[in-house]
């Protein structure tokens, strides 16, 4: 059966911690990370990276156009 | 599969447009700002116009909106950018202009430039970012204020005696015979997103095809004015904002 799997890329220094993506994301994959970046914000991260679906809602509520989403078809279950 | 291999050029679905350079952003986190600067760049660079597009950025939290985008900027006092905008435009009728303004940019200080050159019919875009106070300068009451509504200069909330009505511009500016395009938006979820992205490509359409001034207004957020998170500032706005300006098409000619 084909399913999808999806990636995110998170500019961990671009980000502001703002939530948004955590907030908007359907499968529940985001978290903001327990450490910061240089600014001393909490980044958002891939918490439950297995469950993306490259569905790219985070990456078009973000705020400052830090994710970069990937997204493939795989035939193996 | 790894995730190393789904990151991979060929796999990619979303990244960030060329046209908006790797500056940092100075808004707070969650404004509402930057998703109109990434929705304006996305679309200067889906129309492949990014060496015939000329910003005017206005006063306020926006100003250094010629810090993020990668085309060519003026900057105007404040209230002043669509009159600037008339002088780029009619200098030079082959570029797409747009004016970035803020609701105490074009509604308070700037009423009376934004009526004349909607008047005018000029052939420009003007995007009215409208978060119902005055954000940079620390959250004051703006004219977009709704009745009620708490800020540092209305600590108890706006009142009808003390204030007058809030001032629904973009309605107004519908009934002027100059305006082509006028619209109301918002950026607090992924649906509105994209309607936002379609109605800031229809616009700069508009600016080269003789019709007059369009007009987009996007409803938004200034969390850090409104002392809540973005999350909560996206649904006090869905809550309270959108009832007073409800969105959608005012007028499409």
């Amino acid at each position: 059966m084909a399913k999808v799997k999806g990636a995110i890329v998170v500019n961990t220094e671009r980000c502001k911690g703002c939530n948004l993506c955590v907030v908007a994301c359907p499968a529940k994959v985001l978290s903001l990370s327990p450490d910061s970046n240089l600014k001393g914000y909490n980044f958002s991260y891939m918490s439950n990276a297995d469950s993306c679906v490259g569905c790219a809602a985070c990456a078009y509520v973000c705020p400052d156009a830090c994710i970069t989403v990937y997204k493939v078809k795989t035939n193996t279950d | 599969m790894t995730l190393n291999d789904i990151i991979d050029p060929k796999n990619l679905v979303y990244a960030k447009t060329k046209v908006m350079n790797d500056t940092p952003m100075h808004y707070c986190p969650g404004c509402s700002h930057s998703v109109v600067h990434k929705l304006i760049a996305e679309v200067i660079e889906e129309l492949d116009i990014q060496d015939k597009t000329i910003g005017i950025a206005p006063v306020g939290c926006a100003v250094f909106g010629y810090k993020y985008i990668d085309i060519d900027w003026q900057q105007a006092a404040h209230g002043r950018a669509p009159s600037l905008a008339t002088a780029v435009k009619r200098l030079l009728p082959d570029r797409y202009v747009f004016t970035y303004q803020g609701d105490g940019d074009l509604a308070a200080i700037g009423t009376a430039e934004t009526i004349h050159t909607c008047n005018r019919g000029e052939n420009i875009a003007i995007f009215f970012i409208n978060n119902g106070i005055y954000g940079m300068t620390g959250g004051q009451m703006a004219p977009t204020t709704l009745n009620g509504m708490k800020s540092t200069t209305s600590p108890s909330g706006r009142t009808v005696p003390l204030s007058g009505h809030p001032l629904d511009m973009t309605k107004l500016l519908a009934q002027l015979d100059g305006t082509c395009y006028v619209t109301r938006q918002s950026v607090h979820n992924i649906a509105n997103i994209r309607k936002t992205k379609k109605a800031i490509k229809k616009a700069l359409e508009n600016s080269m095809l003789d019709k007059g001034t369009s007009v987009v207004e996007i409803v938004s957020t200034c969390s850090a004015g409104w002392n809540m998170t973005p999350a909560d500032s996206n649904n006090w706005m869905e809550q309270n904002m959108i009832p007073a300006y409800p969105l959608g098409d005012m007028k499409d000619i």
